[in-house]
């Protein structure tokens, strides 16, 4: 029974919302507003179970003094003093909004700036030119970089613009759109083998169980 | 064989005749009013004819006045500009009928009346729009199906060779010999999304094969949902291995539901463990690059798959073997080598077929100019595109 009734609820309710998917009806409708509801109420359930996991393994990790368990001090001084300042508000000036703006979203920034540095990086390797695939990637890349520069009046005119709107628009689109294809076949295939409980290891459980 | 051409042909002529449906010509003669089509209800569409005042310089513009049941008189609810000769009226009560009037207004001229009508605002049972989707979807299922079926009768299937997957073992087997944890990031979405789910079933495997070489593995998770999921899919799968003693209850772990700060925390686990193999599966946004770069960083082999198509750059670039979109849901079909696994993706296989033939059949028809090679190209459109 431990596997049957969730695969039955997983055939029932595959059944059920692919049936909505064509059905624009008010019931449809409410059907699939109320499954949004609950998914949302399923979500911030565990939601807390993962914070709780969270504290469960960080608190474990400095009792036991486990390896870096300094760092594990800063997370749960971060995840408890987070929630301790929610109790006074989150109104503009609150103290949760002040540690929002201006320690959550510096941090976040900081993390997202990397990328820059990243992406010269991994450049510099990619586009060292030892393959024709990697030739052929930076003849492309130096075509749409150059190309999305103002640099027409020093080199003749628009061709190098144009031709960089040309690589995007079809050799980069047709294996783009190639790829989505792909994507939506395998995704079908995916959803159907798990409707019909062919694939059953989202159970926990082997491909079989 | 012919099964599949039937199929295709008869996806053909239903998408064709809705198509030709959706673009029938011509304008109403009089004033009509009827129920919106494809929708919950509550709106109902008011067309006219072209008003000889409209070319005239003082023209104003098209009014719209209302009726419902219990009022006592017409109520203009809206105008429409010159030109523009249907209305969408919503907010309407459902099996209510509705009387509308249309008139033309222009400067210093007492408003022409064009006519009226009347209608009654429904929900639908089936959305029209989405037929093609319904055919595409029945077209591709079936084939599916008839695979599966042939895969359990016995038929060997040829499945050919994805380099990423076959060196999953190798991954393994390097981190088992370096002594080194192998880390396993299932992507930044949630238990709904597809691809997620793709990717826990390769965890699986992952996960049985870590639990043979009794290697450490890491799970940091960014869905609690997926957590506990996953969780139970390495439990599991150590036990299948037989060593469910080797399980650690925190190898499957939750980290934060903030993007940056997931990849901050994994990125200081990749710093600090220096696992031997890093495995990224699932959906990936911004974060791809500042993962896969700081894995390269620390010189693990690293094999990642994901379904978003402007994150594969990311990970081709700063991974050993990137699995490009439908080889992510293959993967549990090539690692596991179960016949109904290996129908299906037979089955997206010559469900591709299909699609890359209507795709040349169309681009022909359209090079030499036919019309039918319009209607082929509409055919993959959806409502959202406006083909409805």
């Amino acid at each position: 029974m431990r596997r049957e009734i969730p695969l039955a609820i997983c055939l029932i309710m595959g059944v059920v919302m692919t049936v909505q998917f064509f059905v624009p009806h008010a019931a449809s409708q409410w059907l699939f507003d109320n499954m949004m509801k609950w998914l949302i109420i399923i979500a911030i359930f565990a939601l807390m179970l993962g914070l709780l996991n969270l504290i469960k393994i960080h608190t474990q990790k400095v009792i036991n003094r486990r390896k870096d368990w300094p760092y594990s001090i800063v997370a749960l001084v971060g995840v408890v003093g987070t929630l301790i300042t929610g109790f006074w508000g989150i109104g503009a000036d609150s103290p949760f909004m002040v540690l929002y703006n201006y320690i959550q979203i510096p941090m976040q920034a900081t993390m997202f700036s990397l990328l820059a540095f990243y992406i010269a990086s991994a450049s510099f390797r990619t586009f060292r030119a030892r393959t024709f695939e990697a030739t052929l990637l930076l003849i492309a890349a130096v075509i749409v970089m150059l190309g999305r520069v103002p640099l027409e009046k020093y080199l003749g005119g628009q061709w190098l613009p144009d031709l960089a709107e040309w690589v995007l628009d079809y050799p980069n689109m047709a294996a783009e759109r190639g790829i989505m294809i792909g994507v939506g076949l395998g995704a079908i295939s995916m959803a159907l083998k798990i409707i019909l409980g062919i694939e059953r290891s989202w159970l926990g459980g082997g491909e079989k169980g | 064989m012919n099964k599949i051409v039937t199929l295709l042909a008869a996806w053909l002529v239903v998408g064709a005749a809705a198509v030709f449906a959706a673009d029938a010509p011509g304008g109403p003669a009089v004033v009509e009013a009827r129920d919106f089509p494809n929708d919950a209800g509550g709106s109902i569409t008011v067309s006219w004819p072209a008003s000889p005042l409209e070319t005239g310089k003082d023209f104003k513009a098209y009014e719209v006045h209302r009726k419902g049941p219990g009022d006592a008189a017409f109520a203009k609810v809206g105008e429409t500009a010159p030109g523009e000769l249907t209305f969408k009226d919503e907010g309407l009560q459902n099996g209510a009928r509705y009387e509308y009037a249309v008139y033309a207004a222009a400067t210093g001229q007492a408003p022409a009346n064009l006519g009226s009508a009347r209608a009654t605002p429904r929900g639908q049972w089936y959305n029209t729009d989405k037929t093609n989707v319904l055919v595409g979807i029945v077209f591709v299922v079936g084939i599916i199906a008839f695979f599966i079926l042939r895969a359990k009768a016995g038929a060997t299937l040829f499945v050919r060779k994805i380099a990423g997957l076959e060196a999953v073992d190798e991954a393994i087997g390097r981190a088992t010999e370096m002594g080194k944890p192998i880390l396993f990031v299932s992507g930044l979405s949630d238990a709904s999304d597809i691809s997620t789910i793709a990717a826990m079933t390769i965890l699986a495997k992952v996960a049985k094969k870590t639990a043979e070489y009794e290697t450490p593995l890491i799970v940091p998770c960014y869905d609690p949902i997926v957590m506990m999921v996953e969780k139970e899919m390495v439990r599991e799968a150590y036990t299948e291995a037989g060593k469910p003693d080797a399980f650690e209850e925190d190898s499957v772990f939750f980290i934060t539901q903030s993007q940056f700060g997931y990849v901050a925390a994994v990125d200081g686990i990749m710093v600090r463990e220096k696992p031997a193999t890093n495995f990224y599966m699932g959906a990936f946004f911004a974060e791809s690059l500042l993962l896969a770069e700081t894995g390269a960083a620390t010189g693990a082999i690293q094999i990642a798959g994901t379904d978003r198509v402007t994150q594969l750059p990311f990970f081709i670039t700063a991974c050993d073997y990137t699995l490009m979109g439908e080889e992510l849901y293959a993967a549990t079909a090539y690692l596991s080598r179960d016949p109904l696994f290996l129908g299906s993706l037979k089955g997206q296989d010559w469900s591709k077929a299909a699609i890359i033939g209507c795709l040349l059949i169309g681009t022909v028809l359209l090079i030499i100019s036919v019309d039918a090679g319009t209607w082929i190209a509409t055919l993959f459109k959806t409502a959202a595109e406006g083909a409805g």
